[in-house]
């Protein structure tokens, strides 16, 4: 831990998140710091590319350590950096996919493209080229996908569209009879180029685009971006805009649990479960919509506190609706247990064990299932969560079991949260006015959504534009483990599986 | 066994009639029949998430919960296009998925709908046309109908797949 500390205390402060900093290191200290944060239990939140004010290229990595987050500033020479996927195996995509969109190549590393299918040229680096390159026909990638040989090994391939209505993914399972040897798995079908529009938008309405970078996170996501831009104007948002904020997150974040627990039964076989957390996921939709003006909180936060006030009576309401699920879920989870059909097929299935899960960087509540006892509102708490804190829930089993509970403890304890959120709204304001930063600023957010840790990594242009913003979603660091948790499992069992993770798809493709 | 079976009859019928407020939504029955006017059996739906957010893909989820109940509508989602009589797309159409959307689409047997569903499938939205997407669906696809909203409730797009049979419907 000595070590560690040594690092983060020479940072300098960054605006966004106190105890924030950010770090310049030459190549070797960024290995060695690699190293000293891998043998002390530092955790990997993000890893990008950008370029400096001398048009230079830049890799920054970014770490948390207790209540605090180091940002490491690499300036590179040309266009080479030392990798550190093996130290932390989930950097390994972050740094394909900033080879991808910046040509900066950490080495040595798997140098197959990750975000870049067959839709442009090779040599065009959307991050770093403005020019777009010409429009050509459609065609087929051939990914060199890694090969598993041997008696009886025959080769699954599913996607990138599924049977359900799901988000598009390519998955390769390597089977002995119905037995899982290897999965590997082809993201970025859904790669929009975010990056690059976000610093086509001014800094006072990319808010917007940060909201849909995974529509089932716009709030965690608009919230990380505000408070970065909020930190680099030095405009804090009012504490009744806060409290408003963590009522929405919170909302985001029952909403998801109760449709993955829905969904989480209907893949086990109980269609009764579906029907029922979809029916409670519904009324919890409604009454967002008459007390935020939006089922989906799209565009709820905004640069300065949130878009609309919530009244007394309204927000009376719908803690009245979230007791009513809170009584369902209560009786639903009983079910639940009981049933043993459903039991059988959650416990034991996909284990992530709790050592596996430190060394691959599982994290959020996929993590918390596995020993990872993480959660950005108890470890770096903003405005409430400082005055109104959650308990932490964590479990060991590592199971599609223990994320099934996760979800339960979670839904439970947020609702509760919401309940004193709502008792302790501060009065006053709900928006403040924000300047337009000088150029050259660093922000930076954390929130901890529904699924995990949600980064964002802002920097101020010209006149009131987006110079660059790195949204990092939790998916990087799992969407990798699911790899892991379905191997030794049988391939019928993949969809109950994915969908105890319920990764994001658009979130990781930006 | 017996707690579930209290919950089902406790919770009872849920589900709600389509609203009447547009021309083209009709009531339960009647678009029930309309289905079987035009196909003489359920209709049936592949959704292709083309580039969304995901978002979309959340309300369109929302259609089969007890509330909209739209099975109980005769309109069910398959899992193959070859079983398909419409395609309900969403997000803007990425590089990535062009060819995938594209395939999807000739694989769909005549004649076919497409109803593009959010602001992302209408126009591109907020990600536009860029190196990494071709924008709204119709730049790739033809498209019977679109349903902006972002996402457009389930109400809306209940609406846009009525209103694609009764298009089609006309055009006969
Ligand atoms: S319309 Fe909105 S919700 Fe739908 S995919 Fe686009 S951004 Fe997401």
């Amino acid at each position: 831990m000595m070590r560690a500390r040594w690092w983060f205390d020479r940072g300098l402060p960054i605006a966004g998140i106190a105890g924030a900093a950010r770090l310049p290191v030459s190549s070797e200290e960024w290995r060695q710091a690699a190293e000293d944060f891998n043998a002390t239990g530092v955790r990997l939140l993000a890893l990008w590319a950008t370029r400096n004010e001398h048009d230079r290229n830049l890799v920054r990595a970014a770490y948390t350590m207790e209540d605090r987050l180091l940002v490491l500033d690499l300036e590179l020479a040309g266009w080479h950096y030392p990798a550190i996927d093996h130290l932390f195996p989930a950097a390994l995509r972050m740094q394909r996919a900033a080879a991808d969109l910046s040509g900066v190549r950490a080495m040595p590393i798997d140098q197959r493209p990750w975000l870049r299918h067959a839709g442009w040229p090779e040599d065009f680096y959307p991050l770093a080229n403005r020019e777009n390159p010409a429009l050509t026909e459609p065609v087929d990638e051939h990914y060199p996908f890694v090969r598993v040989q041997g008696d009886g090994v025959h080769e699954i391939a599913v996607g990138p569209v599924h049977a359900g209505i799901i988000e598009p993914g390519h998955f390769r399972f390597s089977v002995v009879g119905e037995k899982v040897l290897k999965l590997e798995e082809r993201l970025g079908y859904v790669h929009k180029g975010i990056e690059r529009r976000f610093s086509e938008l001014p800094l006072l309405e990319a808010h917007r685009l940060a909201a849909r970078v995974s529509g089932d996170s716009a709030v965690a996501f608009s919230w990380a971006y505000c408070q970065a831009l909020e930190g680099i104007a030095a405009a804090p948002a009012p504490p009744r805009a806060a409290y408003l904020r963590a009522i929405a997150l919170e909302c985001e974040r029952i909403a998801n649990h109760l449709g993955d627990l829905g969904a989480l039964g209907n893949d086990a076989g109980f269609a009764f479960g579906l029907a029922q957390f979809s029916r409670l996921k519904e009324i919890l939709l409604r009454s967002l919509q008459t007390t935020f003006g939006q089922r989906y909180l799209m565009d709820f936060i905004v640069p300065g506190g949130v878009r609309n006030d919530v009244g007394a009576s309204t927000l009376d309401a719908l803690i009245e609706t979230l007791r009513t699920i809170e009584g369902e879920t209560r009786k639903l989870r009983t079910i639940y247990d009981e049933h043993s059909g459903v039991r059988d097929r959650f416990a034991g299935t996909g284990t992530v064990a709790p050592q596996l899960a430190a060394k691959l960087g599982l994290t959020g509540l996929a993590g918390r299932a596995s020993g990872q006892n993480y959660d950005l509102r108890v470890d770096m708490p903003c405005l409430p969560y400082t005055e109104v804190a959650p308990r932490k829930v964590c479990l060991e089993d590592g199971d599609v079991a223990a994320r099934v509970a996760v979800r339960f403890d979670e839904l439970a304890e947020s609702i509760m949260l919401t309940r004193k959120l709502a008792k302790r709204l501060p009065d006053g304001a709900i928006r403040t006015d924000v300047p337009i930063p000088a150029e050259g600023r660093f922000g930076v957010g954390a929130i901890e959504g529904w699924r995990g840790p949600v980064f964002v990594a802002l920097e101020s242009g010209p006149e009131g534009w987006v110079r660059r913003c790195h949204p990092h979603d939790p998916s990087w660091q799992n969407w990798p483990v699911l790899e892991h948790a379905i191997i030794g499992n049988i391939v019928p069992d993949f969809p109950l599986i994915n969908k105890s993770f319920n990764l994001s798809y658009s979130g990781h493709d930006l | 066994m017996w707690k579930t079976l209290r919950q089902i009859q406790k919770v009872g019928l849920v589900t709600e009639a389509p609203p009447s407020a547009d021309e083209t939504l009709r009531v339960r029955e009647a678009l029930q029949q309309q289905i079987l006017a035009v196909l003489g059996r359920a209709l049936c739906i592949r959704q292709v998430d083309a580039g969304s957010c995901n978002g979309c893909e959340l309300e369109i989820h929302a259609l089969n919960n007890p509330i909209y109940n739209l099975e109980g509508l005769g309109i069910k989602f398959v899992a193959s296009p070859r079983h398909a009589d419409m395609l309900l797309v969403t997000g803007p159409v990425t590089r990535n998925m062009e060819l995938a959307l594209l395939r999807t689409y000739e694989a769909t047997p005549d004649p076919k709908l497409v109803v593009a569903v959010g602001d992302c499938g209408c126009t591109g939205g907020i990600f536009g046309e860029s190196y990494a997407t071709r924008g709204r669906v119709s730049n790739v696809i033809p498209v019977d109908v679109t349903v902006p909203g972002c996402p457009p409730d389930p109400v809306k797009i209940m609406q846009g797949i009525l209103t694609a049979i009764t298009a089609r419907e006309k055009a006969r």
